[in-house]
């Protein structure tokens, strides 16, 4: 029958907008300003929520809830306004090791919880908070792991007294030259040098007497290296970023060479800045004997018992190269794997050598920042950041031979490795990081937008909707309810794949609305048209909705393929446009097409009807002929 | 409202119509060389803070206070209000400075305004942005147009015909070539939402196109003894009510974007409202007068009935 939707369209059709309003809907619920607590070591608990609502009280800010999640405290506040204040409150009435952190918290009903429903992230411009984009510096990454070779080359050159000329350099391309006076001593250096080095490619050359050695690491092994720094350079602003206390801290590998964080609710961007810029080096201290002169030992505290370690530092971390978790072949028992750089290598191999047996110390030394709060006489508050060190012993295994640049630290149970590689490689960073984009939203601004964004899009539709009933009548408040299903389903897609709104994002949706209507309005044409060339109304229907279907099909698809296109190789704000764009694009092709069809047939479809509302005056059944 | 039962002579006006791109598109290009692109701080690199004052402060104290303390080119304006001040000062904040030592330029701006001016104010956002990112972007952004267009004439090519193709792509960028004129004349900044805006008048552009193609391409097949001029001003008056409903529908949002979006999508709205007036301009008189200046034909879009003959014609 024409224009009649079979029953299990209908119901798909009731379906797809059910569903789409389930996992739409958290997004109608507007988190709270909150306040989150977190300690710097460990959970946080009851007490130090008590104490801090208590003060809140006292201060006279009203707060929904306090209450313990996952470890860490929530504190929910009614005013966004209070949020400063309370976390300036909160912060001084507790000891200086808990974080507080300002943040929006969810606020998804438990029954939409359960079908797995959440609201869209917001992005920082609308959230609020921090971003950093950092390069690292392969450059420096690899000439570090040249300079440190060569060092080692001239240590085995040296040792096995074969005669060259100095310096050993790098040259342009990534090379190692050494040059020697003859070809024997050159063929016994190289022998020497490549069971040290197999990674490295050797090439020969004479020039004018000089026999010249040219070392070049394989392309493979720069890339490893690279990668290598990368992903060490990533795991210690993981840690970094963990001390921060944000809920949910973004620290993404961007391509070859670059780090994102982002750090939504963070407003103290010094702050932040000086935490991901910490340092923590990694020492490496002889334990005293006990006959040691006062006056040149510390006492650390090791697992609960007093350690006393000589002043005398052996090496720094910044020797430490790499550290690596692996297991032991023979014994299969966890160890870790530390290189030092050349000069560490040789102070390693001068205390060690002398001193088998006894007991050398690991620590592991931070500067943190802390906020410091006071409350002034005048009852303002006064926040401000300071640095402390903190210093940790992390192992004290005995040594066993003389060490040297590599050597390995065992007697570790199984995770112990692990923690300890990491915690080593934390402490440094493989190769320098610079900051190459930096941006820092306020919230009231974020707020600011978000009003405004919502407010134009609802003033937009509004006009959009007056309009449409205006002119196309009872098909214009079709094709009006097919545009508010349409946002529905929009907001639904998006929460469900994740995507996080920016401001572009609400641009795109805003666009999304007047492109929307297109399809309608070609559709709405093109029935009008067939009517006037004098078709039946039924008739005026299928045909105007079957021909106007192949001209939005192209120009969608034509679209489409713009957003796509622009998608892949746009960047943040560029890339959040495109998303809305496409899922706007095939939302709007199902409302406007389907849905309003659906609607349409419900109405006139399977009668026989004389008049279609759709804003003209309907011709005579035989009055239009010419 | 706009309804035409008589075909309108939209073709008889197109050497005038030609005449009036020419120029736009001379004026464009003329602007970019003259006046050249003002690049927002996504394309130029640079360091951009935005201060909410208690009071509204005196634009030129502000530039002093930036002056005395070292800093060069930097440029200081109200934003939305008079309270709102944003700072932008381009390529100041060195770049390559090590995680360690790196100093954010936003703060400092902060606290010497701050002792300045004796009052309490709020950094609302602050970036920095790498010159080398800027450059990325600004060649991606035009890697980006390039793909796209080549995609689009690919489909084009294979939904309709290659004079389509071309059509479509000369009105896309007829269309980008004004929109970028207009912000170059202007001295508008053109900052990655623009550029947002810019590629969303790709599609639209397209999109507008797409639909007089679709019934040109209809009408070439469906009329018989029609000669191409009037198949086209049928096929444009035919789809004029669309054209301009839909057109207006889309500037009624721009327009509550432009009045209450507020200042951080205004660049995008204006390049949205320009693009939309162009694109329904170039709609019914690039695409088109470009097929009819290519010599379209019936013949073009039915190729089965003229493939013997062409073989025949072959020697």
């Amino acid at each position: 029958m024409l224009n009649k939707y079979p029953l299990w369209k209908n119901l798909l059709i009731v379906f797809v907008i059910a569903l789409s309003a389930i996992y739409a809907a958290p997004n109608f619920y507007p988190p709270d300003p909150a306040i989150q607590i977190s300690h710097d070591s460990g959970l946080v608990d009851q007490s130090a929520i008590d104490t801090a609502s208590a003060s809140l009280i006292a201060d006279g800010i009203y707060f929904l809830s306090a209450e313990l999640e996952d470890g860490s405290g929530l504190i929910r506040l009614q005013d966004q306004n209070d949020q400063r204040r309370a976390q300036e409150i909160v912060q001084l009435s507790l000891p200086d090791e808990y974080l507080i952190a300002q943040n929006m918290a969810p606020n998804t009903p438990g029954f939409l919880q359960s079908f797995g429903a959440g609201p869209m992230a917001y992005g920082l411009d609308l959230s609020g908070g921090v971003h950093f984009l950092m390069e690292v510096d392969m450059e420096q990454a690899v000439s570090n792991q040249l300079n440190d070779s060569i060092a080692v080359m001239r240590r085995l050159l040296r040792e096995e007294r074969l005669r060259y000329r100095p310096p050993i350099e790098v040259d342009a391309t990534n090379r190692i030259v050494i040059r020697f006076n003859d070809a024997d001593t050159r063929t016994a250096a190289n022998n020497l040098i490549r069971e040290e080095f197999p990674d490295l490619i050797s090439r020969n050359s004479e020039i004018a007497n000089e026999f010249i050695l040219y070392y070049q690491p394989t392309e493979a092994s720069i890339l490893l290296l690279q990668d290598y720094a990368l992903q060490q350079n990533l795991s210690t602003l993981r840690t970094r970023v963990d001390a921060l206390g944000v809920r949910e801290p973004k620290v993404q590998r961007m391509g070859q060479d670059r780090i994102v964080v982002e750090l939504p609710g963070i407003q103290d961007t010094a702050r932040a800045k000086d935490i991901i810029s910490t340092v923590a080096t990694l020492r490496f201290h002889l334990v005293a004997e006990s006959n040691a002169a006062p006056g040149t030992t510390t006492d650390y505290d090791y697992q609960g018992l007093p350690l006393t370690l000589e002043n005398d530092l052996i090496v720094g971390g910044d020797s430490v190269t790499q550290a690596q978790a692996t297991f032991d072949a023979q014994t299969s028992l966890p160890q870790v794997n530390i290189t030092l750089d050349a000069a560490g290598a040789r102070q390693m191999n001068e205390a060690t050598r002398g001193n088998i047996g006894r007991n050398m110390a690991i620590l592991l030394s931070e500067t943190k920042v802390r906020t410091v709060t006071e409350l002034l006489p005048s009852g303002d508050i006064v926040s401000s950041s300071e640095p402390y060190e903190e210093i940790r012993v992390i192992s004290a295994p005995t040594i066993q031979a003389a060490l040297g640049r590599q050597f390995r630290i065992t007697g570790l149970m199984g995770n112990e490795a692990n923690d300890l590689a990491l915690l080593i490689r934390s402490g440094a960073l493989a190769a320098p990081m610079y900051f190459i984009e930096e941006s820092t939203i306020g919230p009231s601004l974020g707020q600011e937008n978000i009003d405004r964004g919502v407010l134009s899009v609802q003033i937009g539709l509004a006009l959009v909707l007056v309009f449409m009933v205006v002119y196309y009548r009872l098909f214009g408040l079709v094709a009006n309810i097919a545009l508010s299903i349409n946002l529905f389903l929009l907001i639904a897609v998006m929460s469900i794949i994740g995507a996080t709104l920016t401001l572009p994002g609400i641009a795109g949706i805003v666009l999304t609305v007047g492109m929307a209507v297109d399809a309608n309005v070609l559709i709405f044409a093109r029935i009008r048209e067939e009517l006037k060339n004098g078709l039946s109304v039924q008739k005026a229907i299928d045909s105007g909705y079957g021909r106007a279907f192949v001209t939005i099909l192209d120009a969608n698809v034509t679209t489409l393929l713009v957003a796509i296109i622009l998608y892949s190789i746009g960047t943040g704000p560029v890339k959040g446009f495109a998303v809305t764009l496409s899922i706007g694009i095939l939302t709007s092709m199902f409302t406007a097409i389907v849905v309003t069809r659906a609607i349409i047939n419900l109405i006139y479809g399977g009668r026989k009807v004389n008049k279609l509302s759709i804003g003209i005056k309907m011709p005579e059944p035989n009055a239009n002929n010419g | 409202m706009v309804d035409f039962n008589n075909t309108i002579d939209f073709m008889g006006k197109r050497k005038f119509a030609t005449m009036i791109s020419a120029i736009l598109i001379v004026i464009s290009i003329g602007s970019f060389f003259v006046n050249g692109m003002r690049f927002g701080l996504d394309f130029t690199g640079g360091t951009q803070a935005e201060l909410l004052f208690e009071e509204s402060p005196d634009l030129e104290d502000v530039r002093n206070v930036l002056g005395q303390n070292g800093f060069q080119n930097y440029e200081v304006v109200f934003f939305g209000s008079d309270l709102d001040v944003v700072i932008r000062i381009q390529d100041l904040q060195e770049e390559g400075l090590p995680l360690e030592e790196s100093n954010q330029t936003g703060d400092r701006v902060l606290t010497m305004l701050e002792e300045a001016s004796g009052q309490n104010i709020e950094l609302l956002r602050s970036e920095f942005i790498g010159a080398q990112v800027g450059d990325e972007l600004r060649e991606q952004g035009g890697l980006g147009m390039l793909v796209a267009l080549i995609m689009i004439m690919i489909y084009i090519s294979l939904r309709f015909q290659f004079k389509f193709a071309v059509g479509a792509v000369v009105a896309l960028a007829h269309d980008v070539i004004i929109v970028l004129g207009f912000f170059s004349l202007m001295q508008f900044d053109f900052d990655l939402t623009v550029l947002a805006a810019v590629l969303a008048v790709v599609g639209y552009s397209l999109n507008d196109t797409i639909v007089v193609s679709d019934r040109i391409r209809e009408n070439f097949r469906l009329l018989r003894g029609v000669d191409p001029t009037e198949t086209i001003n049928t096929s444009i008056t035919q789809t004029f009510s669309r054209t301009i409903i839909t057109s207006l529908t889309t500037l009624l949002v721009l327009l509550a974007l432009l009045l209450v979006g507020g200042e951080m999508i205004n660049g995008f709205a204006v390049a949205l409202t320009a693009g939309v007036i162009i694109g329904t301009y170039s709609s019914i008189y690039v695409a088109a007068n470009v097929l009819l200046y290519m010599h379209i034909s019936k013949e073009d879009l039915i190729p089965a009935q003229k493939d013997d003959e062409e073989l025949d014609a072959l020697p």
